[in-house]
């Protein structure tokens, strides 16, 4: 988010760090694919956000003047959890399939422990015989210090030029 | 009346809605929904004549700005020239057909087709200079200008289209939908806007299941719990109406296949109602709002522009819903059983940092793909979709809730939703 963007942050070699922090990103990925949600949700660190800018604008875009798809505090994304267990989240029920891949995982940041990490992700999403695909960047905050990690923030940029799915039901 | 029935019956599509005011029955054929040759019927007769929403003053606020846009199944530029004049132009290239301008929007004073380089100033004027010899005084005469939409007009700052040179103007067609625009616009003296940029995403359904969804009061409860659940969890829900006697619930047939659901918000919102999870460092500023609401149009008109929520479909296809925040929805057919859906949030022009954001947490925590609520829209949707390939066999949807009442519809009747298929079936009745 706001580091370097060389080969390497200042502090020096960072591929062990980076190689635990592509665990628990693998982690996560895992987690949602199996529709372990509330599991999911407990790799946030209290006060955490959540967020899923508009698509076309600029990576920067700031919820509280632009209008995104998800903008979620702690308490909402705890609510959106919520819901996802709930048999009436009808566009979730029956229960979709879905598969996360993460790819391109860089560490852009790393003060006190708490790293800024960017990476791509693929996600697939498959109900009634038609898949979704939503493609993008995830920009994390991530605090390493702690064991387990936990996620600060989490923003999802989507590639798409819109959203050609219609649905962000799933977490991407 | 009878002479008119008789008519719609020579018609290849008249037979498509039955109202039987005899069985209070109201049913519509499920082929209107899966038919591609409907489709076509319906491009001819209500998307080649009615006033279709094009976009708000607020996309292009400065002179020279423009936004382009797919509008009934044509490409458009919306824009605003030089002098500050609004048109809309077909975004083809006079020449050889390339769309000329290619950004979603921007600010020019001339756009320039990439093809051959062939240029129009804002007011859609071909502005190339060409040496001698390469084209006749024929050319520089308007025949190599941009096409311009034939009907351009605006109520209040929505801007609408019509291809039909000899529609009745704007203001005739929205007819009882300018008191409601009326109730929107009035929000604050300063003006609304579009915030940033809209939703753009595609449902699998007809878009005339988008219609009705977005104006039907009876799916609320069953198809939304969970958003419910949501704001009771969080205290978003409030019963009172604030200190006033007004009241209002129920249904309105604006003319012209347009219609409203007016009814007491559950939900804060934030022109001036105020709810517990707003915080307490907010209730000051709404209450202000308020009063200042009340300054300019007295206790009662006040009351119904703070504390109620309406949800008003516009024939065909646009959508303006002031409920928890203000979406402003338009949506276009690709297939019968496809659709583009482009949303927006209309908010005030003066809205300080703290209510804009509040306004857009309100908006999405309901609306749009990433929703508590529009998902489960659009999933009801698209089941309907599926369910009509059994359409030979179960061949007709029931839109017959309330014909029974006495006295006025309530919000959760099918009124509403009756409105827009007795327009439908005399538009398509029309065609041949």
């Amino acid at each position: 988010m706001n580091g370097d963007v060389g080969l390497s942050p200042a502090t020096g070699d960072t591929s062990a760090l980076r190689g635990r922090i592509e665990d628990f990103l693998y982690l996560e990925a895992d987690l949602l694919d199996d529709w372990k949600i509330q599991e999911w949700f407990t790799l946030f660190a209290e006060g955490a956000i959540y967020e899923i800018p508009p698509t076309g604008e600029s990576d920067e875009s700031d919820p509280a003047s632009s209008l995104f798809y998800i903008a979620d505090d702690y308490a909402r994304l705890r609510e959106r959890v919520v819901r996802l267990t709930k048999k009436e989240a009808h566009s979730e029920f029956p229960r979709s399939r879905q598969r996360h891949m993460v790819s391109n995982v860089r560490i852009t940041g790393l003060k006190d422990g708490i790293a800024d990490v960017t990476c791509n992700f693929v996600t697939y999403r498959a109900k009634r015989g038609v898949v979704d695909t939503y493609y993008g960047k995830h920009v994390y905050r991530i605090d390493c210090s702690v064991e387990p990690f936990r996620i600060r923030s989490k923003r999802s940029i989507l590639g798409m030029d819109m959203l050609y799915p219609g649905k962000l039901t799933i977490i991407v | 009346m009878d002479t008119h029935v008789s008519h719609q019956s020579t018609t290849p599509w008249s037979d498509l809605v039955i109202q039987d005011r005899e069985r209070h029955l109201f049913r519509v054929s499920r082929r209107a929904f899966v038919d591609e040759a409907i489709l076509e019927a319906e491009r001819r007769a209500i998307f080649d004549r009615c006033w279709i929403y094009l976009g708000h003053s607020s996309e292009i606020p400065n002179n020279c700005d423009f936004v382009t846009r797919a509008v009934a199944g044509r490409e458009l530029i919306f824009n605003r020239d030089h002098k500050g004049i609004v048109h809309a132009f077909l975004n083809t290239c006079p020449h050889r057909g390339a769309m000329v301008v290619r950004e979603k929007k921007g600010n020019s004073r001339a756009f320039r087709c990439f093809y051959h380089g062939w240029t129009f100033d804002g007011t859609g004027r071909f502005a190339s200079r060409f040496g001698e010899g390469n084209y006749g005084k024929e050319h520089y005469s308007g025949c190599a200008d941009l096409g311009q939409v034939p009907r351009l007009e605006d109520y209040r700052d929505f801007w609408f289209v019509n291809f039909d040179g000899n529609a009745v103007p704007l203001a005739d067609y929205l007819a009882g939908a300018k008191e409601y625009i009326d109730l929107v616009a009035d929000h604050s003296e300063a003006g609304m806007e579009i915030v940033g940029s809209g939703q753009q995403y595609v449902i699998n359904a007809n878009w005339k299941l988008l219609a009705e969804n977005s104006i039907d009061a009876f799916h609320g409860f069953p198809v939304h719990s969970t958003y419910f659940d949501y704001l009771k969890a969080v205290g978003s829900l409030r019963a009172d109406q604030g200190n006033s006697n007004f009241t209002a619930s129920g249904m309105h047939d604006l003319g012209n296949g347009h219609a409203v659901i007016e009814y007491a918000s559950p939900w804060g919102r934030p022109v001036a109602r105020w709810v517990p999870s707003m915080g307490e460092d907010k209730r000051a500023h709404l209450e202000e709002l308020r009063r200042n609401l009340i300054k300019r149009f007295g206790e009662e008109r006040a009351t119904r522009i703070a504390e109620f929520s309406r949800n008003m479909l516009i024939f065909p296809n646009l959508v303006i819903n002031d409920i928890m925040a203000i979406t402003v929805r338009t949506f276009m057919p690709d297939r019968p059983d496809k659709m583009t859906v482009n949303a927006w949030a209309l908010g005030t022009r003066d809205e300080d940092r703290d209510l804009r954001k509040l306004r857009l947490f309100n908006f999405l925590e309901f609306l749009g793909p990433g929703g508590f609520a529009t998902p489960d829209d659009q999933e009801a949707l698209e089941n309907c979709q599926r369910g009509y390939r059994n359409a030979r066999e179960v061949g007709w949807n029931d839109i017959s809730k309330g014909l029974p009442r006495q006295g006025p519809p309530m919000n959760d009747d099918e009124e509403q939703m009756r409105c827009f298929w007795r327009q439908w079936q005399a538009r398509m009745g029309a065609v041949s």
